[in-house]
């Protein structure tokens, strides 16, 4: 199988072109292959928001060659980037980020509707499937406020998986639940990683769930430890 | 669910979150569009009775044969003279059908009435009053100024030795419609006249001295044959009176006065409204696309990790900015609408109390089709003007630091 992200000497700084360059990442290197399960952990302050950043097109690399499904993001506009940032990468914040406007069943659905500029039936149905396998059909039509923190993270999931995106990047989505909603948010990750061959990128600082993952990539100072 | 473009959603979904800055700007945007075309409207019609009530009687433009000047002999240096201005006699145009002619094929000139006037007595049995005497075409005449508009009995008819006076007149002569009078010029000419028709002009001067007789009896009574003092026009465009007056003086060598020169007074009184008005609506629109914009810049800054999240999701920035303009442009038509509609009402409940002295309605309850939609296209303009900056910086947004706050 071939590798859904390859990052090649990517490096990071901030406050280019002031007095205080501070470079974050030094030099990474990372393959991730399709359908992977992988776990990135390290203190905080050593760069995981930032590489996850990178490898969702949020931010750009200072240098360093990034390329996702084989293609050279370098090559990209920036409505590509957008483009392929909202087709192939789904988004699990720490936070939710549910937009509290919307029904859960609406925020599941926002990624189709951006994708097409228009909500189809079938958005519709997808993301009611997507509810029901994250278990919250019968939330499907409440607002993120009427919900647990738990159910909140679930949609953020079911969301993240709306365009069916073959990487999913989740940075510490069980960060603030607690440990038996922790435990479900990450089985149901695992299971959609089974499911439907999604590769999954997880930051998290719980050392008891990243054992479970396939394989541990440790970051320390902007540089991943040997054996990642 | 309501199928709507991503942008058209989002957008009314983010006005019906700030339920109360939404309601509270459509509410503003509501005032300055009804304060606007209720002025307008007010004005305008205010203006329009004031125009009709005064150029009514008049004509716009009245040529008149040139003032007759003293030309000195004496050289003008060193020579002691008094010269005293020549008394004007009566003078009749020269070459009047020319003139005539050339003002009818004037572009922007409507009608022209050719008009013999001189001074006179109207005598009945002992009575008798200084009158001006105004030899007419009544047909021509009508065309300048609508006198059965103003005739209280009889018709407006001075053909053969039919005369047409004033209210006031026909009550000091203690005459009425059929009786005779007789009309004496300076010079001890007259003439026995049956009257065909009294009118009220709105004027008690006008009332008492005019008195409408054929132009043929008027050039043999004022001993002018074929001759004419005076050609009366009507102008299509009220304030292209001057430019129109101008040329014709140059052409002519003649008088040729313009009603804004006759009543400067009255043009600078509109003029001012006129102005005033502007100022108003120039305050009120300022007004507007400045509370638009301070609630959607607020907005921005409220919505900024929601924006970050749209960012993230793929939302183009472009798309992000028309989620705003789109709210700015929605505040501008609906408050437009509303503000149509609530002026209407302001324009019904003034006619309902505001009345004229005779009675009659001040203002009346009718919307100018053309102001209304040139306000709403204003306030739509002016919506999403003020919508522009703040739906600037939304879409230039980075996500990721728009997340982190």
């Amino acid at each position: 199988m071939g590798n859904i992200v390859e990052l090649r000497q990517v490096r990071k700084s901030y406050g280019e072109g002031t007095p205080v360059v501070t470079e974050v990442l030094h030099g990474i290197d990372l393959a991730i292959a399709e359908g992977e399960f992988a776990a990135l952990t390290g203190p905080s302050g050593s760069g995981k928001s930032t590489l996850l950043n990178i490898i969702g097109l949020l931010e750009h690399a200072s240098s360093g060659q990034l390329r996702i499904n084989g293609q050279d993001t370098a090559q990209l506009n920036d409505a590509a980037i957008t483009a392929l940032r909202g087709r192939s990468i789904g988004f699990i914040f720490q936070f939710h980020h549910l937009l509290p406007g919307f029904s859960a069943l609406e925020n599941v659905m926002m990624p189709a509707i951006i994708d097409s500029g228009w909500p189809s039936a079938q958005a519709q149905d997808k993301a009611m499937q997507l509810l029901t396998q994250v278990g919250l059909k019968d939330a499907a039509h409440k607002r993120p406020a009427q919900l647990s923190g738990g159910m909140q993270q679930r949609v953020a999931i079911a969301r993240a998986l709306s365009l069916s995106p073959r990487l999913i990047l989740a940075d510490e989505p069980t960060g603030n639940l607690d440990t038996h909603s922790a435990d479900e948010v990450f089985e149901l990750l695992q299971s959609i990683n089974r499911e439907r061959q999604s590769a999954c990128l997880i930051v998290t600082h719980d050392a008891r769930l990243a054992a479970r993952c396939q394989r541990q990539v440790r970051m320390v100072d902007g540089q991943l430890l040997p054996g990642a | 669910m309501l199928r709507l473009p991503f942008a058209l959603m989002v957008s009314l979904r983010y006005l019906r979150e700030g339920r109360m800055q939404t309601v509270l700007i459509l509410a503003g945007v509501t005032a300055g569009v009804a304060v606007i075309i209720f002025l307008t409207t007010l004005i305008s019609q205010l203006q329009a009775s004031i125009i009709d009530k005064t150029l009514g009687s008049q004509a716009h433009i009245v040529l008149k044969a040139a003032q007759a000047l003293n030309r000195t002999t004496l050289p003008a240096d060193q020579t002691a003279a008094i010269i005293q201005p020549r008394a004007q006699r009566l003078r009749a145009i020269d070459q009047w059908s020319a003139v005539a002619q050339l003002a009818t094929q004037t572009p922007g000139v409507l009608a022209v009435s050719a008009l013999l006037s001189g001074a006179g007595f109207a005598t009945r049995a002992d009575a008798s009053q200084p009158i001006a005497m105004m030899g007419i075409d009544t047909q021509a005449y009508q065309r300048i100024v609508r006198m059965e508009k103003y005739l209280k009995a009889g018709r407006f008819e001075v053909s053969g030795a039919n005369a047409v006076i004033g209210v006031e007149l026909a009550k000091d002569l203690g005459v009425t419609v059929g009786d005779k009078i007789r009309l004496v010029t300076m010079d001890g000419r007259n003439d026995l006249f049956s009257i065909a028709g009294i009118f009220d002009i709105g004027n008690r001067d006008l009332n008492r001295r005019w008195v409408f007789i054929s132009v043929k009896v008027a050039q043999t009574l004022l001993d002018l044959p074929g001759g004419i003092t005076q050609i009366d026009l009507r102008v299509a465009d009220l304030f292209a009176a001057e430019a129109i007056a101008r040329p014709l003086q140059a052409q002519t060598g003649l008088q040729v006065e313009s009603w804004m020169q006759s009543n400067a007074q009255l043009l600078s009184a509109l003029n001012s409204q006129s102005i005033s008005n502007n100022l108003i609506r120039a305050f009120v629109t300022v007004i507007v696309a400045v509370g638009i914009a301070s609630v959607l810049v607020v907005s921005v800054v409220q919505k900024q990790k929601e924006i970050g999240i749209l960012r993230a999701m793929g939302a183009s920035p472009q798309r992000i900015m028309v989620v705003f303009l789109l709210q700015g442009g929605f505040y501008g038509l609906l408050g437009s609408a509303l503000g149509s509609g609530l002026a209407l009402g302001l324009l019904n409940f003034f006619s309902r109390i505001t009345r004229n002295a005779d009675g009659s309605v001040l203002v009346s309850p009718d919307l100018d089709i053309a102001v209304v939609l040139s306000a709403c296209a204003l306030a739509l303009g002016v919506g999403l003007l003020a919508a522009a900056l703040p739906a600037r910086r939304a879409a230039q947004l980075d996500p990721v630091q728009a997340i982190r706050v």
